[in-house]
């Protein structure tokens, strides 16, 4: 998932998986076959070098960007390498699969590698940048493309913006031929390069629109040349992100979700319809609506603490999710106290006041515990809260609550 | 005066049969606000009946329009519908359609947004948001007009206008006004998706132009540059006080794989943007969502 707006999420997808949707819409794609086992790795690495080439690609397939300069925990350099033999295919293999990848996207703990993408190594003869996104300040689709690809493209944008080209699309009739052939003429495509690059524009913009994506990047799109010596343009690698409110009509995409790629935590609170994102700080919230538990993250942070994770248990939780979300809260071992932020507008505080005895009666919470009460029967709450026996701090504003529970747990 | 809905707005109900919008259907009536007309297709010629109000069911929108005189909706049908509910709204001819339904595809989106583009007429609100409540004279603000989600009774009638993307975060500033003893004219909750059909800006023009409105509140989040714009116009033509808080100074920047969004956004839309953006601007920024109407009540 992706912390884009406080509601609006997306799915990542391996570099594979996008290549698969892309080849569907008639793009461009390298040889290439994933191996999710080292039993895999040899006969896929044969089949390449059949095919007539000399060397072979084996690529890291993580939900990360920086792999070809990360390391794996192991010492060993690369999560992208090129091998001049099946051999060495090999050798890279096993240095890969099984193994725990970090990238400057990945943070300290890295990822385990689970599946390898290996391909034919290209003669790569230029390098292009080709992306597809939501403008959000018109609310239409773009396509961004840059001759300046396989670099750090935010760098080319913020030094040379004049090197990204943009091209608008209107929903109501999608992307036209011509526009197609300006993004080909832009990258400076000739001939049947030409041709081919606005076929390939053509899918990728369709992949966009058809899959649900919210984001289809190609870095680098490129010009390739074959064994023959003829030159074609192709995705050499892509990254596919999907919106994921659309994914209950795309049972295939929905498929390809990776839940190694995914904390676990994340994922047992999905079952309960809770959006907990785990993050790095002490003090564990939980709140009533995304808005409201992003600025409950950003007091507790005003307060000189750091908050634990985001968690909205949504407009109408009920006893369940609440005793739920205590326990996914409390498989975080760096929590060091909870603070409960509740404006019940609809939703009965004295039902989420009794949610929360019952919960902690459930966990034998120890940690200091401050819970703001506010709104739709709140003084029944307050009083089920008191009478509990149970060492409940009582916040009366955000502020209040806040402080309460960053002086508790500094005591 | 109020903007966009008036204690007297007619207001019909879309998907009220469904468990969500006969709830709140319930609770606007409880409000009493005048709500005219429900829509299910197929369920034409039944009625919605609650604490003795009798509503009419239509098949149609346009029916529902032509029999009561509706002027405004409130959507509650479920995602994979809404698209097509909303534009059964703008067809029949409504002034305004509130569409409260959470988890909309963007690409559905994208084409509702495409084909309202050049009608003067409808105005969408939302989706994915708690909706609009102009507060009544009764106690705890009955006798309103409230469509959508928003609690009816934490409202008082008054005089500062709330604009925001966020549910929660909008009661908690109407609460603490309220609590204050100060009143809204009108709470605007825009939602919070990617595409949306008002804008903080547009809500705030509106505002600017309501002589009832005498200051504003305008609670934003990280994302896209709404905020900053609504800013931008707010130092040029605001003649009223305008304070705020932007959400999602702590978030995360995102475990994002690519790079394309950030080209985009060109810098803007994380929080430090729209805090600058806003002081810069003249607006009053709440330090902490605790200081929401204090901040504003101090510039006034």
């Amino acid at each position: 998932m992706v912390f884009n707006t406080s509601t609006y999420f997306e799915m990542n997808i391996h570099e594979y998986q996008a290549k698969q949707l892309l080849a569907k819409y008639g793009v461009a794609v390298p040889l290439e076959i994933p191996a999710k086992s080292l039993a895999e790795v040899r006969p896929a690495a044969e089949k390449i070098a059949a095919a007539g080439s000399a060397k072979v690609v084996v690529k890291s397939q993580i939900h990360a960007g920086g792999r070809g300069k990360g390391t794996f925990k192991s010492g060993f350099q690369g999560g992208v390498k090129v091998a001049g033999s099946i051999d060495e295919a090999v050798g890279f293999a096993e240095k890969m699969l099984g193994n725990v990848l970090v990238t400057k996207q990945t943070g300290a703990a890295g990822r385990m590698v689970q599946t390898l993408l290996l391909a034919a190594g290209a003669k790569i003869k230029k390098e292009f940048y080709l992306a597809v996104l939501l403008d959000r300040a018109n609310s239409r689709p773009l396509v961004m493309a840059s001759t300046e690809g396989g670099m750090d493209i935010e760098e080319v944008a913020e030094k040379h913006p004049e090197k990204i080209f943009k091209e608008h699309i209107d929903p109501a009739v999608g992307i036209m031929p011509f526009q197609a052939r300006k993004i080909a003429a832009a990258l400076g495509l000739k001939g049947d390069l030409f041709n081919a690059g606005v076929k390939l524009i053509t899918g990728v913009y369709n992949t966009w629109w058809e899959c649900d994506a919210a984001m289809v990047e190609l870095n680098p799109l490129a010009v390739v040349e074959l064994a023959d010596g003829k030159e074609t343009v192709v995705a050499l690698d892509a990254k596919i992100s999907l919106d994921d409110n659309a994914l209950y009509r795309h049972a295939d995409i929905l498929a390809m979700r990776d839940l190694n790629e995914e904390a676990p935590l994340e994922i047992e609170a999905s079952k309960f319809n809770l959006n907990y994102i785990k993050l790095d700080g002490s003090i564990a919230c939980l709140v009533n609506g995304a808005g409201l538990a992003m600025a409950t993250m950003d007091i507790i942070q005003h307060c000189g603490a750091s908050p634990a994770n985001f968690l909205d248990v949504g407009g109408g939780a009920s006893k369940e999710q609440v005793s739920a979300a205590f326990k996914i809260i409390l498989q975080d071992p760096h929590v060091k106290g909870i603070l409960v932020n509740i404006f019940g507008g609809i939703m009965d505080c004295n039902v989420i006041a009794t949610g929360i005895v019952a919960a902690v009666k459930e966990t034998g919470l120890k940690l200091p515990l401050v819970v703001r009460l506010e709104g739709n029967n709140v003084i029944a709450g307050k009083k089920t809260l008191a009478e509990s026996g149970l060492t409940i701090i009582s916040g009366d504003t955000m502020a209040d609550a806040a402080q309460k529970v960053v002086k508790a747990v500094r005591q | 005066m109020s903007i966009l809905v008036k204690p007297n707005t007619k207001v019909l109900v879309q998907g009220i049969t469904g468990s969500f919008g006969a709830r709140h259907a319930q609770l606007s009536i409880d409000y009493g606000t005048a709500i005219v007309a429900g829509v299910t297709p197929g369920k034409g010629g039944q009625y919605f009946e609650h604490g003795g109000v009798k509503v009419p069911i239509f098949d149609t929108v346009a029916d529902a329009v032509k029999q009561t005189g509706a002027t405004a909706s409130a959507v509650f049908v479920p995602p994979p519908f809404a698209a097509d509910a909303i534009l059964e709204g703008a067809d029949a001819g409504l002034d305004l359609v509130v569409a409260i339904t959470e988890g909309i595809p963007v690409r559905d989106m994208v084409r509702v947004k495409r084909a309202l583009e050049g009608n003067t007429r409808t105005r969408l609100i939302g989706p994915n948001c708690p909706g609009i409540v102009t507060p009544g004279e009764g106690k705890d603000s009955h006798g309103g007009c409230r469509i959508g989600i928003a609690p009816g009774y934490i409202h008082k009638k008054g005089h500062i206008g709330v604009v925001s993307r966020s549910g929660t975060l909008t009661y908690e500033a109407v609460w603490q006004l309220t609590s204050r003893g100060v009143g809204q004219s009108t709470c605007v909750g825009i939602g919070g998706d990617p595409v949306n059909g008002t804008s903080h800006l547009d809500v705030i023009k509106l505002f600017n132009a309501d002589p009832d409105t005498h200051g504003i509140i305008m609670i934003g989040e990280i994302g896209g540059s709404a905020e900053e714009e609504a800013a931008e116009w707010v130092k040029k033509n605001c003649k009223k006080p305008v304070a705020g808080f932007i959400a999602g100074t702590t978030a995360p920047p995102g475990r994002r794989m690519g790079h394309a969004g950030a080209i985009v956004s060109g810098g803007k839309g994380t929080a430090e943007a729209k805090i600058a953006a806003f002081k810069a601007a003249g607006i009053g920024v709440a330090v902490t969502p605790s200081e929401m109407a204090d901040t504003l009540l101090k510039m006034m």
